[in-house]
């Protein structure tokens, strides 16, 4: 049973990868999404939520087709760099980036657009700088709803299934997963395995869900709730 | 009706139509048959006749890893034939009392192969030349639940091979997913059956045929608790008859 210890640091470890990402990514777009009237908007919008909808599979093989040794950045990759993603836990991470991003692009950019943009022109008449508004005004304000997108991010990317089977297979101990070790176990009737990490990993999504209901906004403190 | 019920009586007729189209679909022989991934092609081609000879039969082929096969099927799936593509995972049915042992009949055989992608490839002369450098992952099926990954663990532990290669596997869900990886070029070199490599020519190579020390052959059995028992062991019977044997000696299986 030791062994299932294995599968839980290396999700972890993916889906810490997979989240940190997507804080960067989903706030940067999440924040340009919430303050700017770009035409096509719209659109962007479609394409940056589409992983949510799209079967992991479609995703998996898009992935599959581009990182592949044949891809076109595959191919690029291999030659420059002489790396091949497929097989690697790199591949597991890109595979949970892009299914987890949607939440926490969606979190993002409504939360930023709960901020009233009359506090950061405040702010910009007090001669702060852009970027010092950002980290300042908008983020501190946004950042309970951005919070609760990472943990169910950082849920939905350790559960990542399908897509994650596809690009990076599963290698005991290098690419295999906890919801993949899972499925080898009851591929392979090792039932006593399963029971474990299926107890491990709803234990840890449990965790993960209570934490994120914590964190919801509209759930105002009590100290604030005569103001 | 007032408003407020509508949702459940919507409910009610979904259900309703569901129910009739369960009970609608067990009243057609639905025969349904689990085999191993690596009969795809040639049980696609044999479903049909078995249905012209069985005038209202309708055969639902499961293709998958045989030890996957075998687990759906130790936990209640309703299945009426089973073909694993090893006689190990038809001996784990038959000890768990999933077929009887009588009506177990082997269908055909097959050959251990080593593949490379068609397209820059190295094919390797002999099995130690797998253990070096150039040959960095080597795909295999998985050997707790797939055949083709049982027969390449145990000839490569014959050859004393199986502690150098074995951190170099990438194991596969069933031997069509192992293929699949060498036709990309995502592996070096790959364990598959003679049929299997002979289903890509353009992008596979098969360097090397490797004999198995037990032969590869498949066992068809009927299990015990086929919601069609009559139909199952016709089925059976089909495979091993002259329309089938035709099928399958032209997919490049052999004789059992």
């Amino acid at each position: 049973m030791d062994g299932a210890w294995i599968p839980l640091a290396l999700t972890l470890k993916v889906a810490g990868w997979a989240t940190g990402i997507n804080l960067v990514l989903g706030v940067a777009l999440g924040f340009a999404m919430a303050r700017t009237r770009l035409p096509g908007r719209d659109l962007l919008d479609a394409v940056f939520t589409l992983p949510m909808v799209m079967p992991p599979t479609v995703l998996g093989y898009y992935l599959l087709v581009l990182i592949g040794t044949h891809g076109v950045v595959g191919a690029w990759l291999l030659e420059h760099f002489g790396v091949r993603l497929i097989f690697t836990w790199q591949a597991a991470v890109i595979a949970a980036t892009i299914v987890s991003f949607p939440l926490v692009f969606k979190a993002a950019r409504a939360a930023f657009e709960q901020v009233d943009p009359q506090l950061e022109d405040a702010a910009r008449t007090l001669g702060v700088s852009e970027s010092a508004v950002f980290f300042r005004v908008s983020l501190p304000l946004a950042w309970r709803g951005i919070l609760a997108g990472l943990l169910l991010s950082f849920a939905r990317a350790l559960g990542e299934f399908g897509a994650t089977l596809m690009v990076a297979g599963s290698i005991a101990g290098k690419t295999q997963t906890l919801s993949i070790a899972v499925y080898e176990a009851v591929q392979a009737g090792q039932d006593d395995t399963a029971n474990f990490l299926v107890a491990i990993t709803s234990i840890v999504c449990v965790t993960v869900l209570l934490a994120a209901g914590r964190l919801v906004p509209g759930r105002v403190p009590a100290r604030h709730r005569e103001a | 009706m007032s408003l407020h019920r509508l949702p459940f009586s919507l409910a009610r007729a979904l259900l309703l139509a569901v129910l009739c189209h369960t009970a609608h679909a067990a009243h057609a022989a639905d025969l349904t048959v689990s085999a191993a991934a690596s009969l795809t092609n040639a049980l696609r081609e044999i479903a049909p006749l078995f249905e012209a000879a069985h005038r209202g039969t309708k055969v639902q082929l499961n293709f998958g890893a045989s030890g996957a096969l075998l687990q759906q099927i130790a936990k209640g799936a309703p299945v009426d034939v089973f073909a694993s593509a090893d006689q190990e995972t038809m001996d784990q049915a038959q000890a768990h009392g999933l077929i009887p042992a009588a009506e177990r009949r082997d269908v055909v055989s097959n050959t251990l192969v080593v593949i490379v992608p068609a397209r820059g490839g190295r094919a390797p002369r002999t099995l130690t030349d797998l253990t070096q450098a150039g040959y960095a992952r080597i795909a295999i099926g998985l050997p707790a639940s797939v055949p083709v990954g049982r027969y390449t663990r145990s000839v490569l532990e014959g050859a004393g091979l199986w502690s150098a290669i074995a951190p170099k596997t990438i194991g596969a869900q069933n031997v069509r997913q192992a293929l699949d990886y060498v036709a990309r070029g995502e592996v070096d070199a790959g364990f598959v059956y003679a049929t299997d490599a002979a289903l890509m020519p353009d992008r596979v190579r098969v360097a090397m045929t490797v004999p198995t020390p037990r032969p590869v052959r498949y066992p068809v059995a009927p299990l015990k608790a086929a919601p069609q028992p009559a139909l199952a062991r016709q089925f059976v019977a089909f495979l091993t008859g002259d329309a089938a044997r035709a099928v399958f000696a032209r997919h490049g299986f052999g004789q059992p």
